[in-house]
């Protein structure tokens, strides 16, 4: 039970930093979307968000910044395995099912249905 | 994007105009996004659990067997049209988790299907999640290189 | 100076062409709004049987126009001139609409200013005794504007307080050297205003310096007041916008407080609706005019009216370079009896 409440409160946490981010500001979904991305990449590089990560569960990894997680931690351990090599190899390598899935469900859904009009 | 040169007039007008514009409920929005955000958190939480449970993954697999099928449930929300309705209470809660990362690919696809299947859904497709796949990875190269060199 | 001159920047009708009849069609949203008695024909569905929100649009317009000659059982060949124009890229849903009917065509953009643009150039075509009839049209859609402006219809963004919703509708007049009235007897064109405001999603801001400009000067060259008239409609300022027109009103030394509205404001009930700061898109003031307000003259409850309708000259493009919008407002002045 533990573990879903750390996880509601911290992915809510995360995405009421987004809300501010784009009531406070002049932002648009895309850039926090953008934003959040590399600053998982960021934080998790400064070993700030594995801690997170550790105590949120699927509330830290959920939101966009464990995508970035993801891809940072992927890319260090690519160096550690294949060196130099792996950097490029390893980001992209960790999340490919996450992005393979977003390409293959978004195009499945897109010949599926059509675009409506909002309410 | 430069600043060009403003007349005193221009500048007074933005003023006024910055002064009287309505301003968001921060308050509102941020308990909306904090809730949708900590529920689809949660319900991540959940079928991370599950399979962890039931399919015997290890802790990594099953992050990314969630991932896949949280990717899914907002892809198919989009489709049915019931995203944006979400979206619109939400906003952030339901923007950056990851189902919001599926609603900005699927989307532009839906909706740019007229426009044929190559430029129309293929390529309209990452008007939104392209953005965010180049800075995460690049990012994350940089990221790997300076390990590289520090290790 | 020409002798219609007067003052900088406004025309005076010497023989005031009439607006002999008016149709407007709109969509679903539009026909819950609180004017939906007004229009000739509500949509219940905005693809209108076609394919795309585009071929809707131009399907929209095809039929007001119809409608508008119709009304006076004319037909399609007694136009002179066909007078219009979207916000769609290269007027897409005019041009195909013009395509279809076969009227001489003149293509105009002035983004959502362009009714009264297109009633002011079709007033001096029959005026200047160029046409005996001519079709002032606009049309606009929501969804056409929406994927061309701002985002996918499905994603789950917020949409800002001071942002409008784009009318889904198409309005249609017949200006014609007739005996019955409404009449078009005063014509203020607009100059380009730019007061430096960046943000596409608060456009009443935007536009509101034009409009004031336009208005003001409308004043100025008629040496009217604000009082001379049962009503000054605006275009799609929306409710911030309006307010702000009026200020900067106060601030030429024009009192327009009480007959002072906007098209925007009136066709959506913005609490019920959520449509945030009212209707906006060039439809807007098309169908605001040709539905409600060409009745209210007809019926001699309106006696004077100015409209002025406002645009926003961006561009997708501009937007995104960070450029700031440059706006227009034209004014028209119509009254339901001949005053000579």
């Amino acid at each position: 039970m533990g573990s879903y409440i750390s996880a509601f409160i911290v992915g809510g946490i995360i995405c009421v930093i987004g809300q501010l981010l784009m009531d406070g500001t002049k932002l648009t979904p895309a850039h926090v979307l953008v934003l959040f991305v590399t600053s998982g990449v960021i934080l998790t590089a400064l070993g700030i968000y594995e801690p997170v990560v550790k105590i949120g569960g699927a509330g830290a990894t959920i939101p966009l910044p464990g995508f970035g997680y993801s891809l940072a931690k992927g890319a260090i351990e690519g160096v550690k395995k294949d060196g130099l090599l792996g950097a490029f190899i390893g980001g992209v390598q960790a999340t490919s099912g996450g992005i393979t899935a977003a390409v293959v469900f978004g195009y499945l859904m897109a010949i599926l249905f059509n675009a409506k009009t909002k309410p | 994007m430069q600043k060009k040169k403003q007349t005193v007039q221009n500048k007074k007008y933005q003023q006024y105009v910055e002064k009287n514009s309505p301003k968001p409920d921060y308050f509102r929005n941020c308990i909306w996004a904090f809730l949708v955000g900590g529920l689809i958190s949660t319900i991540g939480q959940f079928i991370h659990n599950q399979i962890e449970k039931r399919m015997g993954l290890s802790h990594l697999d099953a992050t990314n067997a969630t991932i896949l099928v949280m990717i899914f449930i907002g892809a198919l929300l989009t489709g049915i049209g019931v995203y944006d309705v979400i979206g619109k209470k939400a906003g952030a809660g339901s923007i950056v988790p990851i189902t919001g990362f599926a609603n900005s690919i699927v989307s532009p696809a839906m909706e740019f299907k007229r426009e044929g299947f190559i430029f129309g859904v293929a390529s309209k497709m990452f008007i939104l999640a392209g953005p965010v796949l180049v800075y995460g990875i690049t990012s994350s190269v940089i990221v790997g290189v300076i390990y590289y060199f520090i290790k | 100076m020409a002798i219609k001159r007067m003052g900088s920047q406004t025309v005076k009708l010497l023989n005031p062409p009439a607006i002999i009849s008016a149709s407007s069609i709109v969509g679903p949203k539009e026909g819950q709004g609180p004017l939906a008695s007004y229009f000739d024909k509500i949509l219940q569905d905005d693809m209108f049987g076609e394919d795309s929100w585009e071929k809707a649009e131009s399907k929209m317009m095809k039929e007001a126009v119809r409608g508008a000659v119709d009304k006076v059982d004319l037909k399609i060949p007694d136009i002179n001139y066909l007078l219009g124009g979207d916000l769609l890229n290269q007027l897409m849903s005019t041009s195909f609409a013009a395509r279809d009917l076969q009227i001489p065509f003149y293509g105009l953009y002035g983004a959502c200013s362009t009714m009264a643009e297109a009633l002011g150039l079709a007033a001096m075509l029959v005026d200047g005794g160029f046409a005996d009839r001519c079709i002032a049209t606009t049309s606009s859609h929501f969804s056409s504007a929406e994927r061309q402006f701002r985002f996918p219809l499905e994603l789950g963004n917020q949409r800002a307080l001071t942002s409008q919703w784009t009318v889904t509708g198409s309005g249609a007049a017949l200006v014609a050297n007739n005996n019955e009235g409404p009449y078009i007897t005063h014509i203020t064109t607009g100059k380009v205003i730019d007061y430096g405001i960046v943000d596409a999603n608060n456009m009443g801001a935007a536009m509101a310096p034009a409009a004031a400009d336009t208005i003001g000067r409308h004043f100025d060259d008629t040496s009217q007041l604000p009082e001379d008239y049962d009503l000054i409609i605006t275009g799609d300022l929306g409710r911030y916008g309006r307010d702000i027109a009026s200020d900067l009103l106060k601030t030429k030394g024009y009192e327009v407080v009480k007959n002072f509205t906007d098209c925007g404001i009136e066709i959506f009930d913005w609490k019920k609706q959520d449509t945030h700061a009212g209707g906006s898109g060039c439809g807007c003031s098309a169908v605001v005019f040709c539905g409600y307000l060409f009745k209210q003259l007809r019926e001699m409850k309106l006696n004077k009216i100015l409209l002025v309708s406002t645009g926003a000259l961006f561009s997708p493009t501009s937007a995104q370079q960070g450029e700031s919008i440059p706006c227009i407002a034209h004014a028209v002045t119509i009254e339901s009896k001949k005053m000579n």
